[in-house]
């Protein structure tokens, strides 16, 4: 899967789970602060990614993912 | 009744008393699915399981120890996987040591905390996800009257049943905005094998503090639950249901 597929991924779980225009997500976008995120809705982006991409997001590393290249780019470098 | 139709519901503590009473009431209310938990008495819960066939349920029983929270999060997986869902958790898994409390041993504290709260906790942490994927769930803590009044000999089990339902209300809070409902129902003297080691002369006191002047029995408890886990109660999280006879109000 090319990087650009999974941004286009990510982006598209993002537009569903949190209910924003795709248009509006950008890669330095902030869950909480840009997209209207709680910690709830960022708990639910992180299982859906993790289906999507059939990753494991250990609670720890979930933490450190706030933006949507934060979480593009750990798809990245975890994907099987 | 087709409130329950299609739902998954897994009542902890199923073989006997008030949990059995639950899941049968839940078969009867059409739950196409009841799963109970039993820690050791594999004759009642084979019992139980024949009780909500005959209902028309599909049944099953899991042996596990609510106080192994590993346990706990495998069990709810297999439910999860095997069922495809889970809509209902009724935790009403609980154990009481009573004795003063100068002579309260630590594991007997320990087992009580361990079963009846922490089991309650393990067991709504490895639910959640489920529930706030299928978004929307309901959960029913069993505690007790004397987690809200208190009662001299049971320090150890009143303390894990109020803290059931300081449980109840912060995870109801935390989970409202995904419809996942937390109450909590708190029977006061009921029938069961549990009160059946009390002596005569404190069941005789007790009676005396009860307005409706008898025990309870585990069915009445059971409609409180179900109506809690139903649509019926659609407004309704983060309250604790008295089930007592007017005891403690």
């Amino acid at each position: 899967m090319s990087t650009s597929t999974i941004e286009a991924k990510v982006k598209s779980i993002i537009a569903d789970q949190l209910g924003v225009g795709e248009d509006e997500i950008k890669p330095e976008s902030s869950f909480i602060e840009d997209l209207g995120a709680d910690s709830l809705d960022i708990v639910e982006l992180v299982m859906a990614m993790e289906e999507e991409f059939e990753v494991e997001i250990p609670d720890e590393e979930a933490e450190n993912i706030k933006t949507v290249a934060d979480a593009t780019n750990y798809i990245n470098t975890h994907k099987k | 009744m087709s409130g329950f139709k299609d739902k998954v519901v897994l009542v902890t503590g199923g073989s006997r008393g008030i949990g059995r009473a639950c899941a049968v009431a839940f078969a009867k209310a059409g739950a196409s699915t009841v799963v109970i938990s039993y820690a050791g008495n594999e004759a009642a819960a084979q019992e139980t399981v024949a009780l909500l066939q005959a209902e028309g349920a599909k049944a099953e029983a899991i042996r596990f120890d609510v106080s192994d929270s590993a346990a706990c999060a495998s069990a709810v997986d297999g439910i999860v996987k095997g069922h495809g869902r889970l809509d209902v958790l009724v935790n009403n898994a609980g154990v009481a040591v009573d004795g003063l409390v100068m002579r309260v041993k630590d594991d007997d504290w320990d087992k009580q905390l361990d079963t009846n709260l922490k089991g309650a906790f393990s067991l709504i942490r490895a639910v959640s996800r489920p529930m706030m994927k299928q978004k929307g769930g309901a959960i029913i803590n069993i505690t007790s009257v004397v987690g809200e009044m208190g009662n001299g000999g049971q320090a150890a089990y009143s303390a894990s049943k109020a803290g059931l339902i300081g449980l109840t209300k912060s995870v109801a809070r935390e989970l409202s905005s995904r419809n996942i409902r937390v109450n909590a129902v708190s029977p006061g003297f009921i029938g069961t094998d549990m009160t059946h080691q009390i002596n005569d002369e404190m069941r005789q006191k007790m009676l005396e503090g009860i307005p409706l002047g008898r025990l309870g029995n585990p069915e009445e408890v059971a409609g409180a639950v179900v109506f809690l886990a139903g649509d019926a109660a659609s407004y309704i999280t983060g309250e604790v249901l008295k089930v007592n006879g007017g005891m403690y109000m």
